[in-house]
């Protein structure tokens, strides 16, 4: 077993770029379990961080976009905002193109994968990393899932990639962690940025928590769309983590809706035993 | 097809920081490499947020193109309320406006 650590968290660009105007007791609870999962995933020895997320389009469009992708470089680029917009500076962040070359040869034995030797982050991992490894010490594998430019992967696959995730983390000596990060229900980037359905992302973090793979794959992105925005097809994010722990239970450990980050702030974590 | 290029034209400047210089530099050439009509072009030589959203821009596209542009968080929010007062409701995608916003 070496994957040592799981779990998920927000990303929203408002949480570093708007920071100072969000409910200052919703900011330190968001803030103290951020720093609970950098400390938690440094504790675990992990020796590469796998980031699962949703990116928007720094790197994918609709010429050419994979439902998956995985970067194997040994060093990437971002984030790609203007540095005061999400008041993150430009940096290099490291990457293991050899340890991204073994987990991507056993992924593709169950689900076919693209992979990229060049990346650039944008606020879907800056944001995280921002607070688990502000110092850029800890290798990164940054994994995307097109939550952005429909038609997009479905749910099942979501998760089972999640599982293929898990085998391949098994299958080398290295310590791997794995954060999958993406929103629940949102509107961002709409005139509706703020708003927020707390009864919506509370049954799905149940379903999460419970790992019960039935509930979750039972969204269809029509429901959605209609109860979550477009910002809940981010979901997949947490499916996929939710695969790579098949059988374990979570614990959430932040849900705090804030409007002026255009989203639920989350952090939860899963078992990997 | 051509909204796909105005997108596409937007995902190359937020990503690329010498398609972005080019832009400054040599708008029309770089316009001219990209299938958009009239009313795009306009939405983009100004830019015009409002309308760019209006036309269907995907919102995430839309947004770090408004950070590239230095436009503050509050005035990026009004400026698509104001295309959609100006322009109608969002013609194209997923990021039809629902009502319910809170900030």
């Amino acid at each position: 077993m070496t994957l040592v650590f799981a779990g998920t968290c927000s990303h929203a660009p408002g949480i570093t770029g708007r920071a100072d105007r969000a409910d200052p007791t919703q900011r330190k609870t968001l803030l103290d379990n951020f720093e609970r999962m950098r400390q938690a995933i440094k504790d675990s020895g992990a020796e590469a961080l796998v980031v699962v997320a949703a990116e928007h389009f720094a790197n994918f469009f609709m010429n050419n976009m994979p439902s998956y992708c995985i970067g194997m470089a040994d060093y990437y680029e971002g984030p790609i905002e203007d540095e005061e917009w999400l008041a993150i500076k430009k940096t290099r962040i490291p990457g293991n193109s050899d340890l991204s070359e073994r987990l991507i040869k056993t992924i593709m034995r169950d689900v076919d994968v693209a992979y990229a030797q060049e990346w650039k982050f944008d606020h879907g991992i800056s944001v995280p990393l921002h607070f688990l490894t502000p110092d850029y010490d800890l290798d990164i594998i940054p994994v995307n899932i097109n939550c952005q430019g429909p038609p997009l992967t479905p749910l099942n696959r979501a998760y089972e990639f999640g599982r293929a995730l898990r085998k391949a983390c098994d299958a080398v000596p290295e310590k791997i962690a794995i954060v999958g990060t993406g929103g629940i229900s949102h509107w961002p980037c709409t005139p509706d940025s703020g708003k927020i359905n707390e009864e919506f992302d509370r049954e799905f973090l149940d379903h999460f928590i419970a790992n019960d793979k039935d509930a979750m794959l039972a969204y269809s992105d029509e429901e959605t769309y209609e109860r979550g925005g477009q910002g809940g097809f981010e979901i997949r994010t947490f499916v996929a983590v939710a695969g790579a722990c098949e059988g374990a239970k979570g614990e959430l450990w932040c849900y705090e809706p804030i409007p002026i980050y255009a989203v639920g702030c989350t952090v939860a974590t899963m078992e990997v035993a | 097809m051509s909204l796909y290029y105005v997108q596409k034209l937007i995902y190359e400047l937020n990503r690329d920081p010498n398609a972005a210089k080019r832009f400054e530099e040599d708008m029309d050439g770089l316009l001219e490499e990209y299938d958009l009509t009239e009313e795009e072009l306009v939405a983009i030589r100004k830019p015009d947020i409002g309308l760019l959203y209006v036309l269907g821009v995907n919102g995430q596209i839309l947004m770090h193109y408004s950070a590239l542009c230095k436009m503050p968080w509050d005035d990026y929010i009004q400026a698509m309320k104001d295309g959609i007062e100006e322009h109608g409701p969002v013609r194209a995608g997923l990021y039809a406006r629902t009502g319910g916003g809170a900030v």
